[in-house]
Order: structure tokens, then C-alpha cells, then sequence
């Protein structure tokens, strides 16, 4: 019998097309994200080697960073973000690649519309310059983020050269307990592991935890992966995966489905494979999460105090420059805390289910007043089914306006900028000092955190404002 | 983009003992508006190397005239966050050729090979003895020397050994990038093409 392998093992190995001597390996991909500010300068780079798009069906191309969350109807308003945008349009159609510009009816955040026009299969290669296509690993596929200079290479030749990373286990056993979203298991994860604790690692998620998780949940796992310096996180496809993918427009059919489904299921890692390094955590031990510092690892759950200098990973001086930051000090309680603005939206929680939870605390209460709230769909699929269910009308009488699909205040590329020194609870996933905009703070939470802090204006556990679950 | 070819580099550091210091730091994401790679070091580290009138802060380490110096010298985890190749390109042409921490982000790290950028990834103590020469000295000298793969404190002679492939102390040394690799296998990467299933 050969050798027991992982699912990371058996998708890397099926993508290698040679191993360089004493170097990284070069790899094939299946499929190529692209967007308007990680790929115009690839583009030149193409054109001043002369070199051909190799494969032009492999690489899809949307619009989402830069893209205005108000009238996208309008021509974009900053010159800079239109030329981006514009030479995206011009580069796509050069090289005849699929573009899902702004306006289109597909259009949306990268990570959030390959998954749900299935473009995003398991056992394949998946990179886009950017560093959250770790999410699509939730489909049991091997994702991750590049550089422009890597996005160049897989135009030029459908490859890139990587060295294989070492590989760790994450297991969360036992059942989420109430008002813990999949946001608040990564949050967690991260806080114990701290922001460099995966670093050199590609991770598998395995437990009961993520077998009972949606696919919605699994994708803001995988997302958030990178922010323990992980490349990417995996889950192998299960009957779960199948149910989602099964009938979206880009899916397999027929035939070819019924060819797949065998392959994907010979995936999950093998009895007595081996893992560089394996993590156990229990999910009792999760409660609704918030992050206090800079980096994604400064995190406690929201009924806890801030961590004394002297118990945390981070070296003091840079923890204690973080809370300096932040306008906070150690043994602070959050709850309670003043918040000025709420954001629901971004790769990592832009998706229907995160409407549907924030939707399930807002409902029937209203806005506080202290709260500017901008609450973005991560596409036009989402937004319509926002509508189709009834949750934009909850939003409405609450108090709350839809904005249109984008990145938008994830990393406020555009106008979408959260003022030097307020507080924002937001859905994202980063909160890097001036992130969402310069000298903006973020706490990051789950959509039901983030609903909570919206209607009561300050930091809350939303497990007082659930119902009988 | 063709870099400078790397082999021995003599010169004094920059020291920025921050720990996780993030690609939003190093670029942040509103100067990533060009579609053209030109000019990013104006606005390597802008949020902490400029007050919102656009003075510069003088007590950043940047905007003090004691250190200079093509080497940037970082706290532990230097890169994490974005996969931005701004935060390399940045520091490039910023006129740093080489980056020292204990520690990289893994896309960062990449990054900068790609663009031309020597991360030097050394022991912790030994990261501490290279922050201790500067304040003693801000003017003493490293020499990084990629052919024997190690990184010297001149003034003392003390000395760490690095790790990097062959492969890229070769494409580093020369100037050449993997782009001119993949396109020689052209042939190959096709046939193999055919062989996937999607």
C-alpha cells in the first residue's frame, strides 16, 4: 500500500509539473483571478516581453477594490480608481479574458463570485493577486495570494515556482456553542496561534466544527487563514461541498459531473497521514469574539479584558504601541466599549448567510444613533437574494441602508474611509493601524457582534440580544 | 522589471525593531492607484513617515538624518498581511537592496526576490546584536554577501549564515527572474495542460 497522504499532498502533487533541483517547484494552475490594481503593471510586463496569454480561458477578471459602493450607475468619480478600472476592461478584452467589470450583473468581490458561479472546483490550483484567495480552499482546493509579479507568470505560462510549504492540522472538536459563527472560531484560532503562528504552513481544518459549517463558513475560515501567516487553509469536499456546487452556472454538468464527484471524493486525507504540525482546540472554549490591537491575533472573546502586556506573544513594546493605537490599555473590559461605525461586508463576511445573521439582530430593533453603518453585499448574487428574502426590508425598518458590491471599507481603497480615530466594528479582516482609512481603529468581530454594536452603539454580546436559540 | 544584480553588498542599516509590520504600513492601500510601477518609495511607510499635512515626522526613523543606508533592518514577522508587490517595490525604490528580520511574511518574502530585494532572515540574537551595533554606531557597516550566504557586522566581524535556494541566489545573482524560466518550458507546461481535469 503506498504511503498515507493528506489533502494538500494529493492536490499539490497532481499540479507539479517539474521539480527544480535545489528550488521550488513549478506549478500549475487551473484557475487565475484577477483585478484592476494587482494586475495593470503584470499586463506591461507581458507586453514588453511580447509574450501571449497562455491560456485565456484559466483567468477571470472582476472589478472589486477600487469600485464606488454608491451609484455605481455614475462614471467612477476618483480619476486614478477609473483608470485602473478602464485598463482592466482594455487588458481583458485584449487578451480576450472573462470580465465581470463594475455593472455587470455578476459582478463583485473576487473571492466571494468565483465560488458562487462555480468557478471554484475542489482538487484545484487557485491563486489571485491577493492575499485572501486562501478562501477558496474551502472547497478543498490548494489557494492562495500572489504577487504581480507572479500574476504575470501565470498569464505568460499558466505557472508559478513555489517551494512546497510545510504542512499544519487545525482540529476544532466538539459543537459551536451559541451566537459562534465560523468568524468567531478563526478569530479565535488566531489569537492562540498569534499572526505569524502559521507562517511556512499551508493549513487543513478537520473536526466537527467545520464538517457541520457551511460552505459560506468554511470560506471565512479559509479566508482568514492567512492572517496567522499561513498561505492558505483547506477543508476537504464533503456531501456539503457537492450540495453547493452542484447546478451553478460555471459547475461541471452531466457527464462530467458525474466523472468529478468519484475524483473529489478520493481528496480527504488519508488514515495515518502526517502533519508537521497538529493543533487540537475544543469549541467549548469559544465565545463571541473581538479583536482590541493591530494585528488579526490580538483577539479575546467580547465578554473578556484586554490581555496584560506580560501574557502576550507579541514582544510588549510593539503590543503596548498597539493599544497606544487603538486609544486602549491593558485590562480594559470591551463590553461596553463606544463604537462610531459598523461594517458588514468583505471577502471574509459578505455573503448571504452574514446578512441573514445580522439581520436576525436587528430585527425588530433599530439603529443607535452614535452609528454610522455601512452594510456591503460582496456581490450582485448576494444583494439579490438580500432583497429576494426579505432581509433588506428588516434592514430598512431598522434603520440601515444597502450599499452596492465591493471591497469597499476592508481596506478603503475607495471612498469608503473610516475617520482618524474613531471606532469601527467591522466584519473584515484586518486591523492593521490605518486600514480602513488612515488613523482609523478597527475591532473585528462577527456579523452577529457587529449587529449588536449597531443597534446598541457600543460593544456587545450578542448573545443577550438572541432569541431562544 | 530588471533589478539590480545582487552579490556583495557593504553598507550602513536602517533600524525599525517594530514587531508585524504590515504591507498596509509599508504601502498603504490608497497609493496603490498606478497602473505603472513608478515612484512608490515617496510613499514607502507614508502614514508613519508623514503628519496628515504632509510634513514629515521627525521622529521617524526614515526622516532622521543619522540613518542611511541600503539595508532595512525589521522586527519580527516584517511583511505579513496584503499580498501587495507595492510593499516590494516600494522599498526598492526607496533604494533599499535588502531586507533583514527574523522573521518574513511568506508572500512578502517571495516578493522581494521577485523584485530584486535580498531578505535576509537571521536569529533572533543575532537580530538583536545588529540593532545594538546601530545604536551604538548608526553609521557601522554590514556587508550581506549572497555568494557565501552570509550577513557580517564589519566592526566586530561577527557573523550568521543564511538560507536561499539555489535556485534563487542564482536568478539573484544574475539578474534573471522566473518568468524567463516558466517561458523556456513553454512545451512542457502545454502538454501537461492537456492532462487536467477542469
Amino acid at each position: 500500500m503506498s504511503t498515507p497522504q493528506t489533502l494538500f499532498d494529493k492536490v499539490w502533487d497532481a499540479h507539479v509539473v517539474r521539480h527544480v533541483k535545489d528550488g521550488p517547484d513549478v506549478l500549475f494552475i487551473d484557475r487565475h483571478f484577477i483585478h484592476e490594481v494587482t494586475s495593470p503593471v503584470a499586463f506591461l510586463g507581458l507586453e514588453g516581453r511580447g509574450a501571449p496569454v497562455m491560456f485565456s480561458g484559466r483567468t477571470f477578471a472582476t472589478a472589486d477594490h477600487n469600485t464606488p459602493t454608491l451609484n455605481q450607475h455614475l462614471p467612477v468619480a476618483d480619476l486614478l480608481s477609473a483608470n485602473q478600472l478602464a485598463a482592466l476592461e482594455r487588458n481583458a478584452a485584449k487578451h480576450n479574458i472573462s470580465h465581470w467589470g463594475l455593472g455587470h450583473i455578476k459582478n463583485g468581490i473576487v473571492h466571494v463570485v468565483g465560488p458562487e458561479n462555480g468557478i471554484t472546483l475542489p482538487g484545484m490550483t487557485i491563486v489571485c493577486g491577493d492575499s485572501h484567495t486562501s478562501t477558496h480552499g474551502a472547497f478543498g482546493a490548494i489557494a492562495f495570494g500572489i504577487g504581480t509579479s507572479e500574476v504575470e507568470m501565470v498569464l505568460a505560462t499558466q505557472c508559478i515556482m513555489q517551494p512546497k510549504p510545510k504542512k499544519m492540522r487545525i482540529t476544532v472538536n466538539g459543537k459551536a456553542g451559541k451566537g459562534v459563527l465560523s468568524k468567531d472560531v478563526i478569530l479565535y484560532i488566531i489569537s492562540q496561534t498569534s499572526a505569524s503562528g502559521a507562517t511556512g504552513y499551508f493549513v487543513e481544518y478537520a473536526g466537527e466544527v467545520f464538517e457541520n459549517m457551511s460552505m459560506e463558513g468554511r470560506m471565512t475560515v479559509c479566508n482568514m487563514t492567512i492572517e496567522m501567516g499561513a498561505r492558505g487553509g483547506m477543508i476537504a469536499p464533503d456531501q456539503t461541498t457537492l450540495d453547493y456546487l452542484k447546478g451553478r452556472e460555471l459547475s461541471p454538468k452531466g457527464e462530467q459531473w458525474d466523472k468529478l464527484v468519484p475524483y473529489w471524493q478520493t481528496l480527504k486525507t488519508d488514515e495515518g497521514a502526517t502533519f508537521d504540525l497538529d493543533l487540537t482546540f475544543d469549541a467549548a472554549d469559544i465565545e463571541p469574539q473581538i479583536t482590541y490591537g493591530t494585528n488579526p491575533g490580538l483577539g479575546t472573546g467580547v465578554t473578556h479584558q484586554i490581555p496584560m502586556a506580560d501574557t502576550v506573544k507579541d514582544g510588549s513594546a510593539s503590543y503596548k504601541k498597539s493599544l497606544q493605537y487603538m486609544g486602549f490599555a491593558e485590562n480594559e473590559t470591551m463590553l461596553g466599549k463606544p463604537v462610531d461605525f459598523v461594517f458588514l461586508g468583505s471577502c471574509t463576511n459578505g455573503r448571504i448567510e452574514d446578512f441573514r445573521a445580522f439581520a436576525s439582530i436587528v430585527k425588530g430593533r433599530q439603529k443607535a444613533d452614535n452609528i454610522t453603518a455601512w452594510l456591503v453585499p460582496g456581490s450582485h448574487v448576494v444583494e439579490k437574494q438580500i432583497k429576494d428574502e426579505g432581509i433588506l426590508d428588516i434592514l430598512t425598518q431598522a434603520g440601515f441602508e444597502l450599499r452596492q458590491p465591493g471591497c469597499s471599507a476592508c481596506l478603503a481603497m475607495n471612498e469608503d474611509k473610516i475617520p482618524a480615530g474613531k471606532y469601527a466594528v467591522s466584519t473584515s479582516n484586518r486591523n492593521f493601524e490605518g486600514r480602513q482609512g488612515p488613523g482609523a481603529r478597527t475591532l473585528l468581530a462577527s456579523p452577529l457582534v457587529a449587529a449588536a454594536a449597531a443597534v446598541t452603539g457600543v460593544v456587545t454580546d450578542p448573545r443577550g440580544l438572541m432569541d431562544n436559540v | 522589471m530588471a533589478y539590480e544584480k545582487f552579490t556583495i553588498l557593504r553598507s550602513s542599516a536602517v533600524p525599525m525593531p517594530n514587531e508585524n509590520v504590515d504591507t498596509d504600513q509599508i504601502i498603504p492601500a490608497r497609493f496603490l492607484k498606478a497602473t505603472e510601477r513608478k515612484g512608490f518609495g515617496d510613499n514607502l511607510f507614508r502614514d508613519w513617515r508623514y503628519n496628515n499635512d504632509n510634513t514629515p515626522k521627525a521622529d521617524f526613523v526614515l526622516n532622521m538624518p543619522t540613518y542611511s543606508g541600503k539595508i532595512l533592518v525589521g522586527g519580527k514577522n516584517f511583511g505579513s498581511g496584503s499580498s501587495r508587490e507595492h510593499a516590494a517595490w516600494a522599498i526598492y525604490d526607496y533604494g533599499f537592496r535588502c531586507v533583514v528580520s527574523s522573521f518574513f511574511a511568506d508572500i512578502f518574502q517571495n516578493n522581494s526576490i521577485n523584485v530584486g530585494i535580498l531578505p535576509v532572515q537571521v536569529s533572533p540574537e543575532f537580530l538583536e546584536k545588529i540593532f545594538a551595533a546601530i545604536e551604538a554606531n548608526p553609521k557601522t557597516e554590514l556587508e550581506v554577501n549572497l555568494p557565501t550566504q552570509t550577513i557580517t557586522l564589519l566592526a566586530t566581524g561577527e557573523s550568521e549564515s543564511f538560507a536561499i535556494n539555489e535556485y534563487k541566489k542564482h536568478n539573484l545573482t544574475n539578474g534573471y527572474d522566473d518568468i524567463d524560466y516558466l517561458l523556456s518550458m513553454e512545451e512542457e507546461i502545454a502538454v501537461f495542460a492537456e492532462t487536467r481535469p477542469f
